[in-house]
């Protein structure tokens, strides 16, 4: 049976998560389909299509998919999952709005977050914020599953030519409707999908010292998250929060400044592959998961680090 | 308005969980309990909508064993009028415990459930989605603001890049993100009132439902423990070390 894995994109460009989350899919033997649900995607067909490992893209273009409303999109979903072994979407706001519902329709249980692929059926998730790992079985005919992007390599994403098969079906439930919504514009790299994460906490005393993150963060082509402290003192928004509650990371490097390294900020950072610290406070717990710690006053050493690159 | 509201007993927020030796589970005896923070956002979003005239009634639901009368307790204290606990023993998966509210819901009859997004120790994140999925109400996850128009639900989403505002149709599913509110504490004359405020206990023979089990935990681990590095004595030094030891830079 085929496995469908359903894309994050915002109607212009695929989210990276989508490459990872069909690197855990290839785990799974079985064809690869991809669906494309949106308003005026052409542009993300297009990449749907490039990806290698992709037999099939799905494509549903209509106004109801525009903002991946959940009341419209699970009944699409659900619709097409009696023909798939295997559901599967990036762990990121819109999977997990969206495959609970997908899967209640489909009486199935939902497994969220998962991190590794035991077997077709048996998977392995974080529970208690990342401080156990508990491994599950679905005895379910269909598995329904969110992936975390950052537990999984991608595929690659070009280099192949999928088929594209256009629905026609458009649910519309009427009983949601868009407003509207404010987006973070930034150059920077996407905070989930960065090779290099520069992240503040309450140590930066204010938002405007965040500049000086940013101009470390731009020498070093990294994307800026922060500690809930920081995102809940104010000094940033919420979207940047790395932790337990905000985004889970795994960069190639992560520089915690000013975080003291509360386990709910370690959840969301502690699989990157080197960790560096700076804080003045050397008992500060975030030390003992650095590879890398520097006891100093952030104040002077983040000018001279990015001053040193 | 009638708002009907979940509240999950888990381990208490501060508490660090330790997974039992035989991997069957994580140790939870003799641990600190408490209300799921998120379902706490919860019931403070209903009493607010209460104090403000807009909701009538306030029903808090929880699913669990006699325990977690405890947390319906604290709910009453903090403004709920009635509790009803749903004596389901074990805790059922998402889609089990979906599957009870959906039966209370029905007899209830709110125009509107809050949930907490997801519960600090199986971070789930599904069952307000799934309730949503089994009664076909619109829903609201991840909720940072919400506001009654005209019999319309406006809330504010927290969603990766930013935020996402919907409008709703009632009755409606609304799960509530950490920037909802700040919840209150129960004062100590409230506490005492709760006591005596009514609760239920229904099972789940009395709804209609039969439980199933669609998933098997086969074991629980701990995670990797990563290991402290060194100490660096400067920023030179760090570069340095990223550079030619760690080649991340």
């Amino acid at each position: 049976m085929a496995i469908l894995v359903i894309a994050e994109h915002d109607n212009r460009a695929l989210k990276g998560a989508t490459l990872n989350t069909l690197g855990a899919a290839a785990q799974l033997g079985g064809e690869l389909h991809l669906l494309v649900a949106g308003f005026s995607c052409a542009a993300v067909v297009a990449q749907a299509a490039a990806i290698p490992g992709v037999s099939k893209v799905l494509v549903a273009d209509a106004a109801v998919y525009a903002h991946q409303l959940a009341e419209n999109l699970s009944r699409l979903v659900a619709g097409l999952g009696k023909g798939y072994s295997h559901l599967l979407a990036p762990a990121g706001s819109a999977g997990k709005n969206l495959l609970p519902r997908v899967a209640a329709l489909l009486d199935v249980a939902q497994f969220s977050d998962i991190v590794g692929v035991v077997s077709p059926n048996t998977f392995k998730r974080p529970i208690y914020a990342g401080n156990a790992i508990a491994t599950v079985q679905s005895l379910d005919p269909i598995v329904v599953a969110t992936v975390r992007a950052s537990a999984f390599d991608p595929l690659p994403a070009e280099g192949g030519s999928a088929a594209v098969e256009t629905l026609d079906a458009a649910h519309d439930a009427g009983t949601s409707r868009f407003v509207g919504e404010e987006l973070a514009k930034s150059d920077r790299p996407e905070l989930g999908s960065a090779r290099i994460v520069v992240s503040g906490g309450r140590g930066l005393g204010s938002g405007e010292n965040f500049a000086l993150l940013e101009k470390l963060a731009d020498k070093l082509g990294a994307a800026v998250g922060a500690s809930r402290a920081a995102v809940d003192a104010g000094f940033v928004a919420n979207d940047m929060q790395v932790g337990q509650t905000g985004k889970i990371v795994a960069p190639e490097l992560y520089i915690a400044v000013g975080i003291s390294g509360a386990i709910q900020h370690l959840a969301g950072m502690k699989d990157s592959k080197v960790i560096v610290a700076i804080n003045k406070d050397p008992e500060a717990p975030i030390f003992q998961v650095a590879d890398y710690g520097l006891v100093a006053d952030l104040f002077e050493a983040v000018p001279e680090l990015e001053r040193a690159l | 308005m009638k708002v009907l509201v979940t509240v999950k007993r888990v381990i208490d927020y501060n508490v660090k969980v330790r997974v039992k030796p035989d991997q069957s589970d994580v140790d939870l005896a003799n641990v600190k309990m408490a209300m799921n923070p998120f379902c706490e956002i919860a019931v403070e979003a209903a009493v607010r909508l209460k104090e403000a005239g807009l909701a009538s009634e306030i029903v808090a639901v929880s699913v669990g064993p006699a325990a977690c009368q405890e947390q319906l307790r604290t709910a009453l204290a903090l403004g709920a009028d009635r509790g009803i606990q749903i004596d389901s023993g074990e805790a059922p998966d998402p889609l089990g415990v979906a599957k009870l509210l959906a039966a209370v819901v029905a007899a209830e009859k709110p125009d509107l459930v809050i949930l907490g997004k997801q519960s600090i120790d199986g971070d789930n994140n599904q069952t307000g989605q799934m309730l949503a999925a089994l009664l076909d109400w619109p829903q609201a996850t991840f909720a940072s603001a919400l506001a009654l128009e005209a019999g319309r639900l406006r809330v504010t989403r927290e969603i990766d890049g930013g935020l996402q505002s919907l409008e709703l149709n009632l009755p409606a599913i609304v799960t509530t993100d950490l920037r909802l509110n700040e919840p209150r504490y129960a004062s100590l004359p409230n506490i005492m009132k709760a006591k005596k405020k009514p609760l239920e206990v229904k099972s789940p023979v009395e709804l209609g439902v039969t439980l199933k089990a669609h998933t098997r935990l086969l074991k629980v681990e701990a995670p990797a423990e990563r290991q402290g590095g060194i100490k660096v004595g400067s920023v030179s030094e760090l570069v340095e070390k990223l550079k030619s030891e760690a080649k991340v830079i």
